[in-house]
């Protein structure tokens, strides 16, 4: 349904162009579920406003590249062809809760625009409507708060409130751009629920942009890992928790907290993220990377193809691969 | 109404469902309401904490500002004080031509030789008289009927050119704003250049120039004069409230949902700009009023017999030795007015300005 291909999406900075996203490719199937993940500024968030054509120009700019969606390459669109796609046929679920309603405009107001522009309500149908994807994404008294405006609500309901947007028209792929990061613990629980069960219903595809493991493996059906705008790999879920075949993978799983054992200090990657502005050539995790040799610092590393459908950027996937443990 | 009873762990009173909805066909968009069935409205018994008491009562934005501003007396004392003005000129005339038959304009006598001006509550006679509280002017026309009629006019050119400042200066800001770029660069460096000229002068120049032969037409020009430099302050305002706000994820999160940008721009970005926009209109009306005086008491605003406080504090000066009521009325009415106008203006400011908010 969804087919990416080679997308490249470069800004210019007084600094020099930042690859924010440097040829990344996949493909998504009606009703699945893919997970991003990626450290901040590993160009997940860029690869999604990529989708919709919302890269800010200047200074951003999608320079190459193929997005299919049903068939038809989004970046050859005219613009006011996208807008018909945007939150009709694609909707989008941002980070903070807090910031991405219009805090001026009474939450009747925001839910309505959508219907009465897409689907073409009259004020008294979209108003019901409003009500009803609120009482769907479980907001008490739906009738009396539907007139309410956004700082009366708390930041879990107003994410409700913005899923209830974003699904208001039914669209057919739902971007979640960290939909809980900005969410306490309860709270990222029942709106990850709440998603996962749209999602069975409506069988709409979501693509989750997430830095939390935890959350991709019990959401996703597949998973690319993003570093420096580059896919270093690219799997099912359950294989890619199972048997990672990159060392990055491979040291993201190694930083998520066991509480079952107690070791004392919790493992990091060293460093930080490279400046995607000035990569050196050769593997851009290779200055962090434990298992790094010559070969690293001087050649990009090729995409491996470990299975049909798992793929790993490094030079040494292969190993990587054989070496990991089936966690049972 | 379908009100659903508060205290219920599953407070959604959903209809069943039309038909559990499967994958929908890329193309057949069913545009009714999606039919989701009332099992999944809720995930688990989320809702409790918070939402259990009683319905959460709305505070809207507006109803705090004007719960802080009633609680600054100077503010409330500006606003009582226009009201009333502003009432008493818009009825006054009328009143008076009913209640004595005098009109603003209504000249007694021509007799040349007759001292036609008497002071406050004195009547031709030189005896107490109700007829004219605030006197007479030079002509013996009533000075309260002028000075009502003259706030008329006052009010009325700071409100239209505050309106005209409103309609150019927002658009023209948040246009600016929100484009950005080199369009940004070359409409603001417009106003620079409209700001440098010297106004007052631009606008006797103006008026001079266009000079009309009708008292209305006189007026028309006034309006234009005046409204044609009072946007500028505004455009630069919002201009500055839309570049900051432009940037904030709700922008992004409306356009995402397809929006155009013309209606971001009008209906999400200039509603959030609405705070400062009202302060500096508010802020405005006293000084086109000021001007606007400045420039009949010069005699190129309002002409006789139409009146203007501006226009009457200058036929009052002439006679300030002899006649001094001519001169304090219309001037006392106007400062108080223009007070009043700038205290409402401060007051609307601090209940308006987020960093003040203490609740």
């Amino acid at each position: 349904m969804l087919e990416v291909n080679d997308l490249r999406t470069y800004f210019d900075t007084e600094d020099g162009v930042v690859k924010a996203v440097d040829g990344i490719s996949f493909n998504l199937k009606r009703g699945e579920t893919l997970g991003i993940v990626g450290e901040s500024g590993s160009g997940k968030s860029v690869t999604n406003l990529s989708i919709i054509r919302l890269i800010p120009d200047p200074p951003g700019k999608i320079v190459s590249g193929e997005i299919i969606f049903n068939g038809q390459d989004i970046l050859l669109l005219p613009q006011e062809e996208v807008r018909k796609i945007r939150g009709r046929r694609i909707a989008m679920i941002f980070q903070d809760p807090m910031t991405s309603l219009n805090p001026f405009l009474k939450i009747s107001r925001q839910l309505m625009e959508m219907t009465q522009l897409h689907l073409g309500h009259s004020k008294s149908q979209a108003y019901e409507h409003a009500i009803k994807m609120l009482e769907i994404v479980g907001i008490p008294d739906a009738r009396q708060r539907v007139d309410n405006y956004p700082h009366e609500f708390s930041g879990g309901m107003r994410q409700r409130v913005m899923i209830a947007m974003a699904l208001s028209c039914e669209p057919e792929l739902l971007i979640a751009d960290e939909p809980t990061t900005a969410l306490d613990v309860t709270i990222q629980a029942q709106i990850l629920e709440l998603i996962k069960k749209l999602k069975q219903k409506t069988g709409t595809s979501v693509i989750l942009i997430t830095h939390d493991l935890g959350v991709v493996a019990g959401m996703t059906d597949h998973v690319i890992v993003m570093y420096a705008g580059k896919v270093f790999e690219q799997a099912k879920t359950s294989e890619l928790f199972a048997k990672p075949g990159n060392p990055y993978t491979k040291g993201l799983l190694r930083s998520v907290p066991d509480p079952t054992s107690e070791q004392g200090s919790l493992y990091q990657i060293p460093g930080s993220p490279p400046d995607v502005a000035h990569l050196k050539p050769g593997c851009p995790f290779a200055p962090r990377c434990e298992r790094a040799e010559e070969i690293c610092r001087r050649e990009f590393p090729p995409f491996v193809a470990l299975t049909p459908d798992h793929h790993s950027l490094c030079h040494f996937a292969e190993e990587v691969f054989a070496a990991s443990p089936s966690v049972t | 109404m379908d009100k659903t009873p508060k205290h219920s762990r599953n407070p959604t009173t959903v209809e069943p469902a039309l038909s559990p909805l499967g994958v929908p066909p890329a193309e057949s968009h069913d545009p009714d309401i999606i039919a989701l069935g009332p099992e999944m409205a809720v995930a688990e018994g989320d809702v409790r904490s918070a939402e259990d008491g009683e319905s959460v009562r709305g505070s809207s934005l507006w109803r705090d500002a004007w719960r802080r501003l009633l609680k600054n007396k100077l503010a409330v004392f500006g606003l009582v004080v226009v009201a009333v003005i502003t009432i008493a000129s818009i009825t006054g005339p009328a009143i008076i031509k009913a209640a004595s038959g005098v009109t603003p304009d209504y000249i007694p006598s021509n007799d040349v030789k007759l001292i036609k001006s008497f002071p406050p509550f004195t009547g031709p006679d030189g005896k107490f008289s109700w007829s004219h509280p605030m006197g007479t002017d030079n002509a013996g026309r009533d000075l309260f009927a002028r000075v009502l009629q003259g706030g008329q006019i006052s009010l009325f050119v700071g409100i239209i050119s505050t309106l005209v400042s409103l309609l150019i200066g927002v658009s023209y800001g948040a246009i600016a704003g929100y484009v950005g770029g080199r369009v940004d660069n070359l409409m603001m460096r417009l106003v620079d250049v409209l700001y440098s000229l010297p106004y007052v002068i631009l606008v006797i120049v103006l008026l001079s120039m266009f000079r009309s032969q009708t008292p209305r037409g006189q007026l028309v020009l006034l309006f234009v004069a005046l409204g044609s430099v009072s946007w500028l302050t505004m455009a630069r305002i919002v201009r500055g409230q839309v570049l900051s706000l432009k940037n904030q994820e709700f922008v992004l999160a409306a356009h995402a949902t397809g929006v155009s940008t013309s209606r971001i721009i009008f209906r999400h970005l200039v509603p959030n700009t609405l705070g400062p926009v009202i302060v500096y209109a508010t802020l405005t009306i006293p000084q086109v009023m000021l001007t606007e005086a400045f420039l009949s008491f010069l005699g190129f605003g309002v002409q006789a017999p139409l009146a203007s406080w501006g226009s009457l504090a200058s036929d009052g000066a002439q006679n300030i030795a002899i006649f001094p009521w001519q001169l304090i009325f219309p001037g006392v009415t106007m400062a108080l007015t223009l007070f009043s106008l700038n205290f409402l203006g401060d007051g609307l400011r601090d209940a308006l300005d987020p960093q003040m908010r203490t609740d």
